[in-house]
């Protein structure tokens, strides 16, 4: 049995998580929670913690505009991520919305247009 | 060929050069920093004395007194901003106030006029806010206040509205005698000929008179710190108050600005590094210390910058300006050297006179020169004439200072100009409020970068290697 | 946008800043009925500040959804443009005055004044520059406020800096530690003068542990080294009274110094108006309303207190904007004047005083951690109100309900305190 603390990251809240492992890693039980998905951010934050990127992508023009990651990516993968939202050359006509790349460095999350360019 | 060189772009070689094209356009100015005023006079006192300090008969006491009369119509025809607000030399004890009577002595031999011993209650119907403990003070009607930088920039202005011709990152290295005059050699190569050589070289002045063969003196740096507080504090005090000095030492002195701030500082202190102008704690703690005595209810909260300044001081205790072989120094020009600045300049030319320099009046010099700041001196029906016309006048880049995009591309555009954000920030006060440039530096390093057609990578705070920005983002 | 003619000169409700702030005041008074409403902005886009706030961790509170800032913005924008409310940009106010007689400027129309029926102030906040906290040493090129590096970094695709140190713990210097971090610079320490972070704890957690990046706390810069750039700084420990140990002395070389020390709201029209402000919160001393001492001129946002999230800030805003719009309506329905006093655990209140007999929520701050200790509220010696607290702390603000029940009774003042258990 091991134990691990950790901060939520969910919300601004930020509660202190006493995590309770099995021999193997796994969590076995969570206390410190306010809700829910605190629960569920400790489990995963145990075993494959995953992160939101959020970044700005170059235009042509050589200005840049806000992107993220439309959901959280492996934890491992995030400055993968950004080698390839620096590669990246975007229209300066980007909408709020606009999807750039899809299915990033094979997850599920796409890399989307956040704002507009200032 | 021209007919004169000036090393240094303070506010002496400033005044000089702008002198000198009373008489002739072929004058140049050559500076090694990347900007006027950046020794000195960037960081001062920013007073002009009434006259009473300087040993009676120096050079220091005659060019101040004669300087501070000067003062007033010099920063009118250059469009800087003068204030004759006063000052007052505050005493603690009976011996202070012995002090203060032979200052008063002295002060009238020297030809200050107005000078006035007053007891503790006239200084408190002067000054409300005058520390608990003064009990006298000498009172100089005659003591003003005025921007050092702002005076330069000015003066270096109005010598290249005369013709006058600036070069930057000349640092001299090597001076030549000829026969029509002197080669002046610059580090990166360049060689520029003229018949005289005034020598402004501030804290380097002596290794610049050495270079021609007209050294015996030197001159060495005295540090002094300072705090800048909030406009809100400028109205604290009317006058400049000084500290009598005693035993316990000379005291700072706490003034309002021209700016409508309030100035506290500077400690002293010898030191040998010629650009040491770093703070300390313990100096900001000196100058906290000593403003608090002589001035109640000062708002510490509310500083908004401090610096230090270093002061050249000279060998022989008094100014030392001299000409020989066409070689005039300028040297040792420590306090009063910005109030006896105009004077100076004028003495510089019945030196040359003296020594059989021909000058003859130019018809067409022109004295004035429109203010840096004369935007914020329009009534609204002129402003709004001038944005119609040109609208950047109506939008706001530093909001803690009021200044225009307009106000900002006029000075970059205006000789001398500047090139670098601490350029700007001197000549417009853009980024010199209370948020310290937070907001609007990278609106202005664009201005900058568009105006100078460089990167705006390239843009930096003071010259050299002082840059903003270190790349771009997606490039590492 | 509506259309504004050069001639209409007098407005219902006139906002001056269109941030967060600015646009949930003006859709909140739109929504409670208002039509006659101008938004002047100074910048180039609505938005505010949350235009470079490009993380996320917005708008959980108000939108149920967690966006960046300029998504956050970008839902608002969208509010007010489905409105037809109107606004103005690239336009600096420049002056206020009692009468509700407001001066702008901007390059259509140069200097003009508008008549107000009633003004609400969302100028928002700045950050503490380096002269304030008065570091010694040299005055190089590489010392920035986080905010300003953010903007170079988000909005300009400018890097400030390579090698960094930040002094100050608040959360845009945490989120200037991340994001300097994502773009390929190293941060080499976070220092913080108080033994306690003044940022979220999950900031600390998702901006500087995910990255290795040491936080030290009761740490301070005392040096700043370097000639034309930064060099690097000389940091100490420091003891209980927050002087530095300097026998703990030691220097990071380094290219640059973010300062993250704190946000001032920027008053300065506020105070130019006459309008007194709150020597604690540098806001305007406000009522339940939001309105300020002068009548018709309310307040809301970083300007009057400084928040930590920008959910509360519109949470307030509407408060605003809807007092606004009963003020010009004669509705505002003045029955009472109670000023609410603190302790000094409890560093301020907003608002100040509570003018209407109504349930009112009271944000308020305290000025240290403080564990297990009771939150009271008392007319006198009259307890009304006591609650357990299990963690108060200086960056988390804090709310009270103080309902009708409590407000009726004899007496001008309450008081809210902590007690310890």
């Amino acid at each position: 049995m091991k134990e691990r603390i950790l901060t939520c990251i969910i919300c601004p809240r930020g509660c202190t998580l006493r995590v309770t492992l099995d021999e193997a890693g796994v969590p076995t039980s969570v206390e410190g929670n306010a809700c829910p998905r605190g629960k569920t951010y400790a489990e995963t934050e145990c075993t494959a913690p995953m992160r939101t990127v959020t970044s700005t992508v170059r235009c042509t023009d050589g200005s840049v505009i806000p992107v993220k990651t439309d959901r959280a990516i492996p934890k491992r993968l995030v400055f993968d991520c950004m080698k390839e939202i620096n590669l990246l050359r975007v229209s300066p006509e980007c909408a709020v919305g606009d999807i750039l790349i899809e299915h990033i460095l094979g997850t599920d999350a796409s890399l989307v247009v956040t704002g507009k360019k200032p | 060929m021209l007919d004169y060189i000036v090393i240094g772009a303070g506010v002496v070689g400033g005044l000089v050069a702008r002198e000198l094209t009373r008489y002739t356009d072929k004058v140049c100015i050559v500076e090694k920093e990347a900007d006027v005023a950046m020794g000195a006079t960037s960081a001062n006192s920013a007073i002009v004395h009434a006259g009473f300090d300087a040993k009676e008969g120096s050079l220091k006491a005659r060019l101040n007194v004669r300087g501070s009369e000067m003062m007033e119509e010099l920063a009118t025809e250059l469009g800087v901003k003068y204030k004759r607000n006063g000052s007052l030399v505050v005493g603690f004890s009976d011996e202070d106030k012995k002090t203060l009577e032979d200052l008063l002595e002295r002060g009238n031999k020297n030809g200050v006029k107005g000078l006035k011993l007053l007891d503790g209650g006239e200084v408190r119907a002067l000054e409300p806010n005058i520390g608990e403990g003064v009990s006298c003070a000498l009172y100089a009607p005659t003591g003003a206040i005025v921007c050092p930088y702002e005076l330069c920039i000015a003066a270096v202005g109005s010598a290249m509205d005369n013709g006058a011709r600036l070069e930057h990152g000349f640092e001299v290295k090597k001076i030549e005698k000829i026969d029509t005059g002197y080669r002046v050699f610059a580090k990166d190569g360049r060689m520029l000929e003229a018949a005289y050589v005034i020598n402004c070289a501030g804290a380097y002045s002596d290794e610049v008179a050495e270079m021609a063969g007209k050294g015996g003196f030197s001159v060495h740096p005295r540090r002094g710190e300072y705090m800048l507080l909030d406009r809100e504090c400028g109205s604290l005090v009317r006058s400049t108050v000084f500290r009598c000095p005693s035993k316990m030492g000379k005291g700072v002195l706490v003034t309002p600005t021209v700016d409508g701030n309030l100035l506290l500082g500077p400690t002293a202190e010898d030191i040998s590094d010629k650009d040491d102008t770093s703070t300390t704690v313990e100096g900001l703690a000196r100058v906290r210390a000593l403003a608090s005595e002589q001035v109640s209810g000062i708002g510490f909260g509310k500083v908004i910058t401090s610096f230090t300044g270093l002061r050249s001081v000279g060998s022989t205790g008094d100014f030392i300006i001299s000409c020989e072989d066409g070689f005039v120094s300028c040297a040792g020009i420590e306090s009063p050297g910005l109030s006896a600045s105009p004077a100076i300049a004028k003495y510089v030319v019945e030196l040359l006179v003296a020594s059989g320099a021909r000058l003859d009046e130019r018809e067409d010099f022109i004295p004035t020169r429109r203010a840096m700041h004369f935007f914020s001196e329009l009534s609204v029906e002129e402003k709004n004439a001038l944005i119609k016309e040109q609208p950047e006048y109506a939008h706001m880049i530093c909001r803690c200072e009021g200044i225009s995009e307009g106000e900002i591309l006029n000075a970059i555009r205006t000789e001398p100009r500047p090139r670098t954000l601490d350029g700007v920030k001197r000549r417009t006060r853009a980024s010199m409020g209370r948020c310290q440039g937070g907001f609007c530096t990278p609106y202005i390093v664009e201005l900058l970068a568009a105006e100078l057609g460089v990167d705006y990578t390239e843009v930096t705070k003071s010259g050299g290697g002082s840059y903003i920005n270190v790349g771009r983002t997606k490039e590492a | 946008m509506a259309y504004l003619s050069d001639e209409k000169i007098s407005f219902g409700i006139v906002i001056v800043g269109g941030g967060p702030a600015g646009m949930a005041a003006a859709v909140a008074a739109y929504d409670a009925g208002e039509r006659d409403i101008l938004i002047l902005e100074r910048d180039n886009a609505l938005g505010g500040i949350l235009r470079q706030c490009i993380h996320n961790g917005f708008g959980l509170h108000r939108f149920g959804e967690e966006l960046t800032g300029p998504e956050y913005a970008y839902k608002y924008e969208r509010m007010v443009e489905e409105r037809g409310i109107a606004y103005m940009l690239d336009t600096m106010v420049i002056g206020i005055d009692k009468e509700r007689n407001l001066t702008a400027v901007n390059r259509d129309r140069g200097i003009f004044t508008i008549k107000c029926g009633a003004i609400i102030l969302a100028m928002g906040c700045r950050e503490r520059p380096r002269g304030a906290l008065n570091i010694a040493g040299t005055r190089p090129a590489g010392i920035y406020t986080a905010g300003t590096a953010q903007k170079y970094v988000n909005m300009k695709g400018y890097m400030p800096g390579r090698e960094v140190v930040i002094l100050g713990s608040g959360d845009i210097g945490l989120i200037m530690a991340r994001r300097m971090t994502l773009e390929g610079a190293s941060v080499k320490a976070v220092c913080e003068l108080m033994p306690y972070s003044g940022g979220l704890a999950r900031n600390i957690e998702q901006c500087l542990n995910d990255f290795d990046i040491p936080l030290y706390l009761s740490t301070t810069v005392v040096e700043i080294h370097g000639k034309e750039r930064v060099e690097a700084v000389t940091v100490a420990e420091v003891d209980e009274r927050r002087r530095p140990k300097l026998e703990t002395a030691r220097t990071i070389p380094c290219d640059t110094l973010l300062l993250s020390c704190g946000l001032i709201p920027e008053n300065e029209l506020t105070k130019d108006a006459g309008i007194p402000l709150d020597a604690i919160t540098n806001g305007a001393v406000v009522n339940g309303d939001r309105e300020t001492d002068v009548e018709g001129i309310f307040a809301c946002g970083n300007v009057l207190h400084v928040h930590d999230l920008v959910d509360y800030v519109s949470e307030e805003a509407v408060i605003a904007g809807t007092s606004a719009v009963r003020y010009i309506r004669g509705e505002s329905g003045r029955d009472a004047d109670i000023a609410l006093k603190t302790d000094g655990r409890v560093r301020y209140t907003v608002p100040q005083r509570i003018t209407s007999l109504k349930d009112t929520v009271v944000y308020f701050r305290v000025a240290d951690v403080y564990k297990d200790a009771y939150l009271v509220v008392k007319r006198g010696e009259e307890v009304l109100y006591k609650r357990k607290k299990q963690k108060l702390a200086p960056g988390e603000m804090e709310t009270v309900k103080l309902t009708e029940e409590m407000l009726k009774g004899d007496g001008g003042e309450l008081r809210l305190s902590i007690e310890m258990a």
